[in-house]
């Protein structure tokens, strides 16, 4: 499975960057960390005549946090965020996602930008993003902007990117102390993609009620999706055995999964119920 | 005069070790030579075909490339891969063409090679060959193959390659008054060895000596190089095929495959040397599969618990052609089915289906795996009916000490004959249920607890090995005063260097270190070697070594006596340094030939040993989820005599994770028009380390085995034997309120919950 | 092109395609044939080399990639006259049979107990769980890697192999 041959470009500036990706009438793809467009070159599943690498701009690197929320560089690695202390306060959903992530080695290449841009149906990132109201910066040929999360992800492997964009940041709104949030996923052994995962969050009014629920789901469609029905069934509720029972079942008919050789569509259908679940049940008890 | 310790059943460590840990391995990748050639092999996409033409013009004109081979290269009749056991008539018609002359009969079989400067743009050439195949419908499972409508073979008029049949007293006259009979169908998925090195093969050709040297050998080298001098026209004596280390075998590397003859006919047509790394794609699609089988079974028994009798049909999924060891499981499901227990009147026939998949060959423990799993699986069904406990169910019907050697089935055509050597199967299925500490624990059977419910099973198995009809070995002194030994059986990671260094050293009456090294595998090194498969390096090589042991420590007397001036009977050799006469006079070993002395030995073998024991397992079964969590999973075995209790724990632990792996989520998944579906490691899942953490072996060598002077008997298979049925008997056990009865293999998530889910409906009336 | 870097302490300058990956660089350029390639997708871990630091997948990485970085192979993590502690702990618990994912094993093993010498059985499982084995079944490795820990600076405590039994 040797790579398909193509031509090499590594820029030090973002305009450049975007010259690039921009002359070659789409056929040129960024690369960051690898650990996802490498596989797809070595099966011949893309085939493009010039790769530019991302690795020396540096206004791709680092992650702040301020009253705006969490902005994490697109070159940020999920070793960054594992190793990242402040973000167990600032951001605890994003870090409890992130430790599912593939395995050791990967960890160390794999970035924050490349996997929302190869957006994977059953990847962790996207469904934050998603679940969390993500907004996501890029450069392009015709200059900066910001797509929302909701509208980013269109398809299995499909966003709203052109070929000469980069992703630049993602944002996470701010996280207020005292939010509560459950992330549950199961997969076929630990670090592969998840079969479903669920990432939820509420905070509490004066009298202990759910609200802004937020509850997003990976691994059930060809992207991950809020499911709004659920939120429905937990804001203005106390999140009491009666309730997680009515988001369970909620969850389980907001999806229409298909059958792939990994599991079932009815399996996956019950397995996302769980997992919303077992997040809210995390989420209440903490 | 003995040396300190005896060295056979010391946990010596391993003498391999010393280059693997630092990367100093020499693995057939590892190899380049100048002016090297690379191959790259256009297979199939389509599972089922006539091929119209190969276009490879716009290939042959890339930069780089040397040139391509298709069937009209080969000359005037393709060669076929040849069946190496069980070379019956009946598979002649089935053979498998080394590259596909007229039609394709699976996705991966080959349809041209490419050579090129560099693996690179050998890969890219093969996006550029044009082939037209008209597409015939696949034939996708046993069952559409039975029904003929897509011939594989039309001349044949068939798709059944041929049937087994086992026999053993009077099946239908123990049917027709049993008190107790229960019919079940089961089922195990198809899947392979995986081992962790891909193949690879180096050829180089030297015209002016008109010599072959293949590097990439593995497991049956010898049989490799007469089938490759017959089919390329060579005295075998002008082909050497090299071992160097191997990645894994686990049965299914070092067959004779298709690659074994086009690497070494496109070096002699490249006139250069060629090299092919297979990727793991490739290995997917094209290493030998295994294990896909479906039986249609019935039990008679008696109420108390005495089984009558065993019947019924089971079928192999073989693939698209038969190849050298492709009817080996399929035999021994029907041979096997009974296990360790006495069952008296068996009547059971294996059909192998051929279908549009890649071809079969042996898997680690072939057919018994699968065999295990079905009878296990309805032993316990049975129990449940009869109100018996599962245990003393088995141990009423587990052959006995006093029944050694006990003759079991014989099957036909080929007739065999076979019988368990020596062994006491209450004693392991005792030390098991002492290990899992199987009164506490089942008491726990069906319980949830925390949400998960709680299981545990045993079951018992058996482990064929040794398999004849010849190994060879060759020991030398050398001047320098240490011995060198050469063998026929080959290393496949099973730790060979060191287990027949400590045979030999023992038999040589020496300390390890005056053993310069093991040399194994490699053609040239023996006159005449077999090989290592059935679990038979051990028996059969470590009993070829003590018979050329003893031969050379003739020799040396003899040659002592001449120096000495007395008869050979007087000399004694003492610590394997100095040959003592009478008198005391002596002779240092070293310096006393010039060029060594040499001695072969042979060990000839019709029997097989029978290695048996028990496996017990413990699990929680999370049932919203499907999971199940091996909480701990015992094996007891009695592999008759241990050589190295390090490396005999280490195949028993591997080989159960393997097991574990087929049990609960190995699977090579096809479409209905024959497309392998499972094409990646992201898609055909092996464990990991975190899968099966809690994994004890306990090895025991109670009843040595009486053919063989080391009274051993060959292991390695067992821990993968039993893991199927215990894993689903503990599933069935925890899960027993739902009612649940898995009668198929992977134990995934999706069916342990598709299982509950059933349980949970009405059933219709 | 043309790619500098530094290899096991030295320094190497290789002509290669673009479309190289470090680790057919590594065993095919330079000749270190101790990483091992086993799947080239990412997945078994038999290719891991340490860049910078860290233990990376070497068959995703390009070598053009590699460009003023610092690698070091198991043959930099070797010696010729002995062998090291983590690789005698190997070999005492006999935690490698055909020896092909040894070098990945090792490698992996070695960045997680320099970073880590107090990892628990989970951890190591956990870190592990990134590198495919075929042959030993995992148990063995992960007792070599606990019992290395020693060497790498870890205090043993009361205790220890009671918490290591799950």
């Amino acid at each position: 499975m040797k790579l398909p041959p193509f031509d090499y470009a590594c820029p030090t500036t973002l305009p450049e960057a975007v010259q690039l990706l921009a002359s070659h009438d789409g056929d040129a793809k960024a690369i960051a960390g690898g650990q996802s467009l490498v596989p797809m070159l070595a099966f011949r599943l893309a085939q493009p005549t010039l790769l530019v690498d991302l690795r020396k701009l540096a206004d791709l690197r680092g992650i702040r946090i301020s009253d705006q929320g969490v902005t994490l560089g697109a070159m940020v690695r999920w070793r960054d965020i594992e190793d990242d202390e402040r973000l167990a306060t600032a951001h605890p959903l994003l870090k409890a996602a992130i430790s599912h992530v593939a395995h050791y080695q990967i960890r160390n290449r794999g970035t924050v930008g490349g996997s929302v841009a190869h957006a994977d149906p059953a990847a962790e990132m996207p469904g934050i993003a998603v679940t969390c109201d993500a907004e996501i910066s890029v450069v392009g040929k015709s200059g900066a902007h910001v797509i929302q999360a909701a509208d980013f992800f269109q398809g299995a492997l499909t966003t709203a990117l052109t070929p000469d964009e980069i992703i630049v940041s993602i944002r996470l709104p701010p996280w207020p102390a005292g939010r509560r949030w459950g992330f549950q996923e199961f997969s076929r052994r630990r670090g592969d993609f998840a079969m479903a995962a669920a990432a939820v969050f509420y905070d509490q009014d004066a009298r202990g009620k759910a609200r802004n629920a937020h509850v997003g789901v990976i691994g059930v469609g060809d992207r991950p999706l809020r499911l709004s029905a659920v939120e429905d069934v937990l804001n203005g509720q106390s999140i009491d055995e009666a309730t997680i029972a009515k988001a369970d079942a909620a969850a389980s008919a907001a999806v229409d999964p298909q059958d792939d050789i990994h599991a079932s569509a009815a399996y996956r259908r019950s397995l996302v119920g769980t997992m919303v679940e077992r997040a809210l049940r995390g989420a209440a008890a903490a | 005069m003995r040396t300190v310790n005896s060295l056979i059943g010391s946990a010596i460590e391993r003498l391999e070790d010393l280059r693997f840990l630092r990367g100093r391995g020499q693995y057939v990748d590892d190899l380049a030579r100048k002016d090297m050639l690379h191959a790259a092999f256009l297979r199939s996409s389509v599972a089922h075909g006539r091929i119209r033409s190969i276009d490879d013009s716009a290939a042959r004109a890339l930069p780089g490339v040397h040139s391509v081979i298709t069937a009209k290269d080969i000359g005037n009749r393709v060669p076929r891969v040849p069946m190496r056991l069980q070379p019956l008539p009946d598979f002649e018609p089935f053979g498998q063409p080394v590259i596909a002359e007229h039609k394709v009969r699976y996705v991966g079989e080959v349809l041209a090679l490419v050579l090129a400067d560099t693996a690179g743009i050998a890969e890219d050439a093969l996006g550029l060959i044009e082939v037209d195949i008209d597409p015939l419908p696949a034939v996708a499972d046993r069952c559409s193959s039975a029904q003929n409508a897509s011939l594989l073979f039309e001349d044949t008029g068939t798709n059944l390659a041929i049937k087994f049949h086992a026999v053993r007293g009077d099946a239908a006259a123990a049917f027709k008054d049993a008190p107790y009979v229960r019919r079940e169908s089961f089922r195990t998925q198809r899947h392979l060895a995986l081992p962790m090195e891909p193949r690879g093969l180096l050829a180089e050709w030297d015209a002016a000596r008109g010599r072959l040297t293949v590097s990439g050998g593995a497991k049956v080298l010898f049989f490799n190089r007469r089938t490759l001098a017959k089919e390329m026209g060579l005295a075998e004596s002008a082909i050497e095929i090299v071992e160097n280390d191997v990645g894994g075998g686990f049965g299914a590397r070092g067959e004779f495959y298709p690659e074994d003859f086009l690497i070494p006919f496109a070096a002699r047509h490249a006139g250069r040397p060629v090299k092919w790394t297979e990727d793991r794609r490739e290995n997917l699609m094209c290493l030998n599969h295994a294990r896909e089988a479906e039986c249609d079974v019935e039990i008679a028994c008696t109420r108390e618990g005495t089984i009558l009798g065993l019947r019924g049909h089971a079928y192999v999924d073989v693939g698209a052609y038969m190849r050298t060891n492709g009817a080996v499981g399929a035999r021994n499901i029907a041979q096997f089915m009974s296990g360790p227990y006495r069952i008296a009147n068996i009547d059971i026939d294996v059909a192998l289906q051929l279908t549009n998949k890649t071809p079969v060959g042996t898997y680690r423990g072939p057919g018994r795996f699968e065999t295990d799993f079905f009878r296990e699986r309805f032993l316990d069904m049975v129990a449940q009916d009869l109100g018996l406990d599962r245990v003393e169910f088995r141990r009423r019907n587990l052959v006995r000490l006093q029944e050694m050697p006990y003759s079991i089935a014989t099957i036909t055509p080929f007739e065999s004959k076979d019988e368990f050597d020596s062994g006491d199967y209450q004693v392991t299925l005792d030390r098991c249920l002492d290990e899992i500490q199987w009164a506490e624990k089942s008491k726990l059977a069906g319980k949830l607890i925390d949400g998960r419910y709680h299981g545990v099973a045993i079951g018992c198995f058996i482990e064929g090995g040794a398999a004849g009809p010849k190994e060879s070995a060759r020991m030398v002194l050398e001047p320098d005063g240490l011995y060198s030994v050469y063998v026929g059986s080959s290393a496949i990671g099973q730790g060979l260097e060191t287990a027949f260094a400590q045979i030999a050293a023992d038999a040589l009456e020496v300390p390890m270190d005056r053993i310069r090294g093991v040399f194994h595998g490699t053609t040239s090194f023996v006159s005449d070697g077999y090989g290592a498969y059935h679990s038979r390096s051990v028996v059969m090589g470590g009993s070829a070594m003590l018979a050329a042991a003893a031969n050379l420590r003739d020799m040396i007397r003899a040659q002592a006596a001449e120096r000495l001036g007395c008869a050979p009977a007087e000399i004694e050799i003492v610590e394997g340094t100095k040959a003592v006469g009478p008198g005391g006079k002596s002779v240092p070993l070293q310096g006393l030939s010039t060029e060594g002395i040499s001695a072969e030995g042979a060990f000839l073998n019709k029997k097989h040993t029978y290695t048996y024991g028990a496996h017990a397992a413990h699990v929680a079964v999370d049932p919203k989820l499907g999971h199940v969590e091996l909480i701990d999973y015992v094996i007891v075995e009695d592999c008759g005599r241990i050589i190295n209790p390090l490396t005999v724990h280490g195949q028993a632990v591997g080989s159960a994770v393997q097991g574990l792996g087929g049990a609960m989520m190995e699977h090579l998944v096809y479409d209905q028009q024959g497309q392998l579906l499972t094409g990646s490691l992201a898609d055909y899942l092996i464990p990991t380390a975190s899968d099966f953490p809690n994994i004890r072996a306990i090895v025991l060598e109670n009843h040595p085995s009486p053919i063989n002077p080391l009274g051993a008997k060959g292991a390695g298979e067992g821990g993968i034997i039993a893991a199927g049925g215990v894993m689903a008997n503990a599933v069935a056990n925890a899960l027993s309120t739902f009612g649940v009865q898995p009668r198929e293999l992977p134990l995934t998530p999706t069916r342990i919950w598709e299982l509950v889910q059933a349980a949970k409906q009405p059933v219709a009336e | 092109m043309s790619v500098q870097f530094q290899v096991n302490g030295k320094k190497v300058e290789v002509e290669v395609e673009p479309r190289l990956t470090l680790a057919d660089c590594l065993r095919h350029s330079l000749r270190l044939t101790g990483t091992h390639v086993g799947c080239e997708h990412g997945v078994c871990g038999a290719c891991t080399v340490i860049v910078d630091g860290a233990a990376v997948r070497s068959c995703l990485m390009l070598a053009v990639q590699a460009e003023g970085s610092e690698i070091v192979t198991i043959e930099g993590l070797s010696n010729d006259d002995d062998l090291t502690p983590l690789q005698k702990s190997f070999r005492k618990h006999h935690a490698l049979q055909c020896g092909f994912c040894t070098p990945g094993m090792i490698t992996t093993a070695h960045v997680l107990l320099s970073e880590e010498p107090d990892c628990d059985a989970a951890r190591v499982r956990e870190v592990l769980s990134g590198n495919l084995c075929r042959c030993t079944g995992y148990i063995s490795i992960v007792e070599a890697v606990l019992d290395a820990r020693s060497a790498y600076g870890h205090k043993e405590q009361a205790g220890d192999a009671a918490r290591e039994r799950r």
